[in-house]
């Protein structure tokens, strides 16, 4: 979760502002909302992914499912694919998950029905970025028809994402071995600081005619966390198959959770239909994204101030919350041991975590980490 | 071509398409019977005050939004344990019992239909009543149940068919799952009397069932609170252990906020804890973690004594109104000059109301009186009012002379 410089939770100044207008608001009511949720942040949700001038969107060929977070809109796309792709309940279908990757991808999968899941090469530990030939690789020797989890932006855990080019060639092998796109889009805004840069990938690949699923969370680029705010957008051929997609996802929805909270698609719905409050929004979200930003400048600056010995240039190329630091175990166990700084065996560190006062702390402890301990 | 071709498109709702064909109707005499919502005497959505009194409250406290631990608000949870069990019952003090929160009553009963299915390996057959809600079957299949039934209702006498219920239940084999509505029984309204309870819960206990209690209208039924947990309370004292599912939709009209829990009553407290563990390992790849905000307004009612009581009158209030329509109604029958005993519209309890109607009947209910409700002829008295209680009887009246 996102921490302000003095390592509190932070309120959106437009959230509040939402909220007040909600309370105020004596027209409103705690009635159910529809199976598939409400239809104002259904939509606007989903435009914001594929961008206001999305052929998808203009040809009407998508569709919504508001869900219980990034990690209820992961389950119940996981749920249809599992009764309705390639085939009527083909559990075996492989699903490729990167490795790494945030842990829960695997156990929604697995929980859907999936037989089969496996990893695809993603983090290079040797030159600390991303290894785009194995990803490739793995792409042309994975069944036909495959899923591959793909992070639309600021892959969790490791803050390396494909560069557009990269991208061009993932889509490139994607489209010619007819494997499916299943976009986990959790840090829109949140990584770079813009809306539309966060995401190209999902953009490239709807105007590249991939039919997809891109799992939103607003958990993060809204601080919505604990409300559960998240949308399943299903990209398709036409209008008649996203239909009778949807109608599919509805019954799935309805079993699991019958229909969404109504809170915070309200919030989002009020603030996305607003121009000012949109605005102010998009104003919040660089806000934090400029905080990590400034956050990952500093620690590299420092790092290579003190001379540590290896590169830090990854720790500024990487983007989002989180960062690779390539810390070995050992090394982590000394962070956390000797200097009380609470880190990820893996090496990864919470950028959120660095505040103006405690850059200099965290330098020196990765320093003397570096030095002391192979 | 398209991945989704072959992929049918799925059949309507049945409720939703009720309320659909309502809303398409112009006739200003329409009525909705469908809605699963309590509506006040002028139809409208209520929001009860104890609720808005909470809202004010969360809103001055300015809290941030972290995540809520995957088992749910704390405070809600236990909260809700103690309002189910009884503050004095023995599996709650001794905290043999974990209680997590649920996506309201749904959510709730499927993190129970998964624990069961990853869990319960003695059986995956779920017996259902005859009829129960709509969505039970689905919830349990998608899980990976398989559905069985007992009688329950009896069509000729619009009452509870208590001795088919108990030969059923005496047959079912042993530790098979049983579902029992707690209280108002959907859609029916047939509730077993407490002398009756006892006898079900004697059977059960023989036949060594695991019983899956859905407590949805908890104080929605008869207006008090302890008396809608009754058989709840009573299996548990009788050293039954079971599953139980709460929503605070109805009873709280929180419906949009999704409040809800799912208990399990273990045999001692480090038991809880070992399922707990694993609830929340169920949960995780489902949702994470639940919704804050309506859990919280409920944890606040609750746990406010002024708010609490205030709630007890209010749900009661709700409560009283539908026992009222449901007077009202059978005696606009009689007046209408109807022949036919309406006695099962009181008998009954809760929100809904199987009239005894034909399809037939509903049917022309429908188009010649703008009169919506599902084909089973079950009705939410919750959309009758004074206002239209006489336009409603006027009409059974018509399709049923």
């Amino acid at each position: 979760a996102y921490r302000t410089d003095e390592g509190q939770p932070w309120v959106l100044p437009v959230v509040k502002k939402v909220e007040q207008l909600i309370a105020n608001d004596g027209s409103l009511n705690h009635e159910y909302l529809p199976i598939l949720g409400l239809p104002e942040f259904r939509a606007n949700a989903s435009r914001i992914a594929l961008g206001d001038d999305s052929p998808a969107i203009k040809e009407n060929r998508i569709g919504s499912v508001q869900s219980l977070g990034g990690t209820g809109a992961l389950r119940i796309g996981a749920e249809f694919l599992r009764r309705w792709y390639n085939g009527n309940n083909n559990t075996a279908t492989p699903v490729y998950i990167s490795s790494p990757s945030w842990e829960n991808h695997n156990s929604v999968f697995v929980d859907a029905g999936f037989k089969d899941i496996r990893t695809y090469h993603y983090w290079d530990a040797a030159k600390r970025g991303l290894d785009l030939q194995g990803l490739l690789d793995d792409m042309e020797k994975a069944p036909e028809f495959s899923i591959f989890i793909l992070h639309a932006c600021a892959h969790n855990p490791t803050g390396t994402d494909p560069t557009p080019d990269q991208w061009k060639q993932i889509a490139a092998v994607m489209k010619r071995r007819f494997l499916f796109p299943f976009f986990d889009s959790a840090y829109q805004g949140f990584a770079s600081g813009s809306l539309d840069k966060d995401a190209w990938a999902v953009r490239y690949f709807v105007s590249e005619g991939f039919e997809l699923f891109c799992a939103q969370s607003f958990s993060k680029n809204f601080g919505l966390y604990n409300e559960r705010v998240g949308n399943l957008t299903v990209v398709g051929k036409d209008a008649d198959n996203v239909q009778r997609v949807l109608s599919q996802m509805e019954k799935i929805v309805r079993t699991t959770w019958s229909n969404p909270p109504s809170q915070g698609a309200r919030i989002v719905a009020t603030t996305l239909t607003s121009p000012q409050l949109f605005a102010e929004w998009k104003d919040n979200v660089k806000t934090m994204a400029d905080r990590v930003l400034l956050m990952r400048s500093e620690l590299r600056s420092r790092l290579e101030s003190l001379g540590t010995p290896g590169t830090w240039n990854h720790i500024t190329e990487q983007i989002g919350m989180f960062s690779f630091t390539g810390l070995n175990p050992k090394q982590v166990e000394y962070m956390i041991k000797e200097k009380h700084i609470y880190l990820m065996a893996s090496g990864r560190i919470n950028m959120c975590g660095l505040t103006t006062k405690n850059l200099d702390y965290v330098a020196k402890s990765i320093h003397e980490a570096v030095t002391k301990i192979q | 071509s398209s991945w989704w071709s072959h992929v049918e498109m799925g059949p309507p709702d049945p409720i939703l398409g009720v309320t659909e064909a309502f809303k398409r109707d112009t006739n200003s005499k329409k009525m909705n019977l469908g809605v699963g919502a309590y509506r006040d005497d002028n139809g409208k959505p209520y929001v009860l005050s104890c609720v808005r009194k909470a809202e004010a409250m969360i809103a001055s406290k300015k809290m941030d939004k972290e995540y809520l631990p995957i088992g749910g608000l704390a405070d809600f949870t236990r909260a809700s344990a103690e309002l189910a069990l009884g503050e004095n019952s023995e599996a709650f003090k001794s905290g043999r019992y974990v209680t997590v929160q649920g996506i309201s009553g749904t959510g709730s009963l499927r993190i129970g239909a998964n624990f069961l299915q990853r869990f319960f390996k003695s059986s995956r057959d779920v017996y259902l009543p005859k009829p129960s809600w709509g969505n039970h079957t689905p919830i349990f299949r998608d899980a990976g149940l398989q559905l069985q039934a007992y009688r329950y209702y009896d069509p000729k006498t619009c009452s509870l068919d208590f001795s088919g219920a108990m030969d059923d239940i005496a047959k079912i084999p042993e530790k098979s799952i049983i579902l029992l509505h707690a209280c108002a029984h959907n859609p029916t309204g047939v509730d077993p009397r407490q002398e009756q309870w006892k006898e079900l819960a004697a059977v059960v206990k023989k036949r060594n069932l695991l019983v899956y209690f859905d407590m949805a209208y908890q104080g929605f039924a008869s207006g008090d609170i302890n008396r809608d947990a009754w058989a709840v309370r009573h299996f548990i004292e009788q050293g039954i252990n079971i599953v139980l599912s709460q929503s605070y939709a109805k009873n709280m009209g929180l419906y949009g906020e999704r409040a809800g829990a799912f208990t399990v009553i273990c045999s001692d407290a480090e038991e809880a804890k070992r399922v707990e563990s694993q609830l929340k390992i169920l949960i995780r790849p489902m949702y994470s973690n639940p919704p804050l905000n309506g859990a919280r307004i409920a944890s606040i009612i609750l746990n406010t004594p002024d708010l609490r009581k205030e709630w007890l009158v209010e749900v009661k209030g709700m409560a009283d109104r539908i026992i009222g329509m449901r007077t009202q109604l059978v005696s606009n029958l009689k007046k209408e000059g109807s022949s036919h005993n309406w006695q099962h519209i009181t008998d009954q309890i809760g929100m809904f109301c199987f009239t005894g109607l034909k399809p037939e009947q509903v049917e022309r209910l429908i188009k010649e009186f703008s009169i919506y409700m599902t084909k089973d002829g079950r009705i939410s008295m919750a959309g009758v009012t004074s206002g239209n209680v006489g336009y409603l009887a006027h009409a059974i009246h018509q399709v049923t002379k």
